[in-house]
Order: C-alpha cells, then structure tokens, then sequence
C-alpha cells in the first residue's frame, strides 16, 4: 500500500490562509489502512481545524467527506454537486489522489494534508515499514525475494557495502542492511550460489529516471 | 464513605476505557470543556485485557493534537483506579479540578460565551 503521514497541524492551517471553508476529502484506500487519511483521520482533522477556528473566533465551515478512492474519476465526480460551495479541497489521500481531485477540478484550490512516503507494508497494527520503490523492473527473483533498491539506502545491486555491520545499516543501527537479509534468505532457499552472480547496472529507464511513467493495456480500454 | 468531590466534574459512564475513541475526546473540547481525564481500572486489572492500556496511549496522541492546537496537552490526562478505591476518585477529581483551574477556562469556550 501507500503509506503517508499527516502534515503538521500547523503547517496546514498555514496552506489554508484565510480559506475557511473547508471540504475536507478522505480516501477508504491505502491511507485509510495506514491511518493518516481515512474517514477516522478526516474526523481528526476537522475537529482540530474547529477547535482552532473556534478558539480565533473566526467564521469557518469544514464539510467531511470520505471518498471510496481519489485516484479513480469516478469516485472524485461524487462530490461535483457541492464542490462549489467551499474556497478549498483538502485531501488527505496520497498525493495521486490530491493531483487527481486537482485535475477533475480545475478552477478550485486543491491542498494536501498528507506527506505520502513510501509504498509499504503492515509490520503489525500501527507500524508500516517500506518495500517497494516502483524501479519499473523487478529483481526479486534474483534477491532472494529481498528488494535491494527499497532496502539498501544505497539501493546496491551487488551488496553488502562496508557500512554493514552486525546485520545493520549504518545510517541507522535500527535499520537492517538489506544485503544481509538478501543473503540469510538466499541461504535459507538453498540458493546462497546465486550470490555469487554479479547483478548487471540496472537500466533506471523503466523508472523514475525517463521522466513520468504511464501504462495501457489496449484490451482494458473501453 | 460519603466523599465529596468538585461538582465541575461531569462523569461519563462508558463500559471500559478502550471505549473512549480520540474524537470523543475531541468533540468535548469542541463544545467548550475545560479538561478532560479518563478513569480506568488499574493497569493489569481490566475485564477486557487491555481496554485501560490503549486508552492510555490514545491519551497520549491527544495530547499530542492538543498541543499542535495550542490549546495545551495538560487539559487530558489518563487516571488508574480500582472500583472499589473512592478516594483515590475523589482525590483525582480535585488534583485534575487544580490542574485545570490553573490552566483558566478554555479558549473555546470563551469565544462561543462571546459570540
């Protein structure tokens, strides 16, 4: 999923500026799951944004509203009819979702609420740890199933490199060294020869790198 | 034992504190409160295992919010007490009626007392 977290309160009263009338948008997808901007999270929100217009003593208006996903038109169509009541979006979906709320609506402010950061899993309730970095090219089968560009903080295609020790990376000593785990699990497949491949430089192409990615699939298409 | 204590403090009755959500917490100082404080069993001791933990972590996040706010994480606190120890209940009322006292009314209130 994609995971995020919730901008500083602060920060986002201050993106508001004097826009108060507020339609504030969740979305039921990835961050609901990973608690930053689901329907829970949208009631958060906008109870800090009335306590702290009440306490101004200022007019305000904050309209919930969650959506089943922002990342489909058809769902960001569903708030059409009352779009124009309010001075700005807030969404608190990744920023897929605000940039596509932004595009569906042209002439309205569209603002995020949400810092989106990795695409991750659940280590276990509350706790999101990173996996994927959409590099466009999987590797897994060669890494034992350990991704060395999402795991490595050098992103090392033939690792481990001289700042693992112990098991750990050395930008933090609570980070494992995904080489390491890339060879203990390579030794619990039985595979621990495959190491001794050398990975070829990776042709960053299929990522980031050519600029932004899009995807057809002529048969899909209506 | 015929105890008083403070009659600013209004008791909710909820069957366990792991049911007290961080939006009740927060619609409360919406409408103006002063404070608010939980009163769960003892650490250890609660009928559903672990209801009085997470409410205490819950506790802690709302400070957290309050404080972003500025209204001022001291206005929520967390309190363990037994059934059966009513003047540990009475003597939290007044220690929480103190703290919040000194903290003065909450500005919420004051600008809906004004508007």
């Amino acid at each position: 999923m994609i995971v995020g977290n919730r901008k500083e309160f602060q920060e986002i009263v201050g993106m508001l500026g004097s826009n108060r009338r507020v339609l504030l948008l969740g979305c039921n997808e990835c961050v609901t799951v990973c608690g930053v901007g689901g329907e829970k999270e949208v009631g958060v929100l906008a109870s800090e944004l009335r306590i702290h217009w009440k306490t101004a003593g200022v007019d305000f208006e904050v309209k919930e509203h969650t959506l089943e996903r922002q990342c489909d038109y058809e769902y960001i169509d569903q708030v059409r009819s009352f779009v124009g009541d309010y001075d700005v979006i807030l969404s608190m979906a990744c920023g897929a979702g605000v940039q596509y709320v932004a595009e569906a609506y042209k002439t309205k402010l569209v603002m995020p609420a949400v810092n989106t950061s990795f695409l991750g899993v659940t280590l276990e309730q509350g706790v999101w740890s990173e996996r994927c970095q959409g590099c466009g090219a999987c590797i897994l089968d060669m890494t034992g199933g350990v991704c060395p560009i999402a795991r490595c903080a050098k992103s090392l295609m033939n690792g481990p490199c001289g700042g693992s020790s112990g098991g750990k990376c050395e930008v933090d000593r609570e980070v494992d060294c995904g080489w390491q785990l890339i060879i203990d699990r390579l030794t619990e497949l039985g595979q621990l020869d495959r190491y001794e491949d050398i990975i070829p430089v990776k042709d960053w192409r299929s990522s980031r790198e050519a600029g932004p990615r899009k995807r057809i699939r002529e048969d899909l298409r209506l | 034992m015929r105890l008083s204590y403070p009659s600013n403090v209004k008791v909710i009755k909820v069957p366990c504190t792991g049911r007290v959500d961080i939006l009740l917490i927060l619609h409360a100082f919406e409408k103006g409160v002063d404070g608010v404080y939980l009163a769960g069993c003892l650490e250890g001791e609660c009928h559903f295992l672990r209801g009085n933990l997470r409410a205490k972590k819950r506790v802690q996040y709302v400070k957290g919010l309050l404080e972003e706010i500025g209204l001022g994480g001291d206005r929520v606190e967390m309190f363990n007490m037994s059934a059966s120890q009513g003047q540990r209940f009475a003597q939290v009322a007044q220690e929480m009626t103190e703290r919040v006292r000194a903290l003065g009314p909450s500005p919420v209130r004051k600008k809906i007392g004004n508007g």
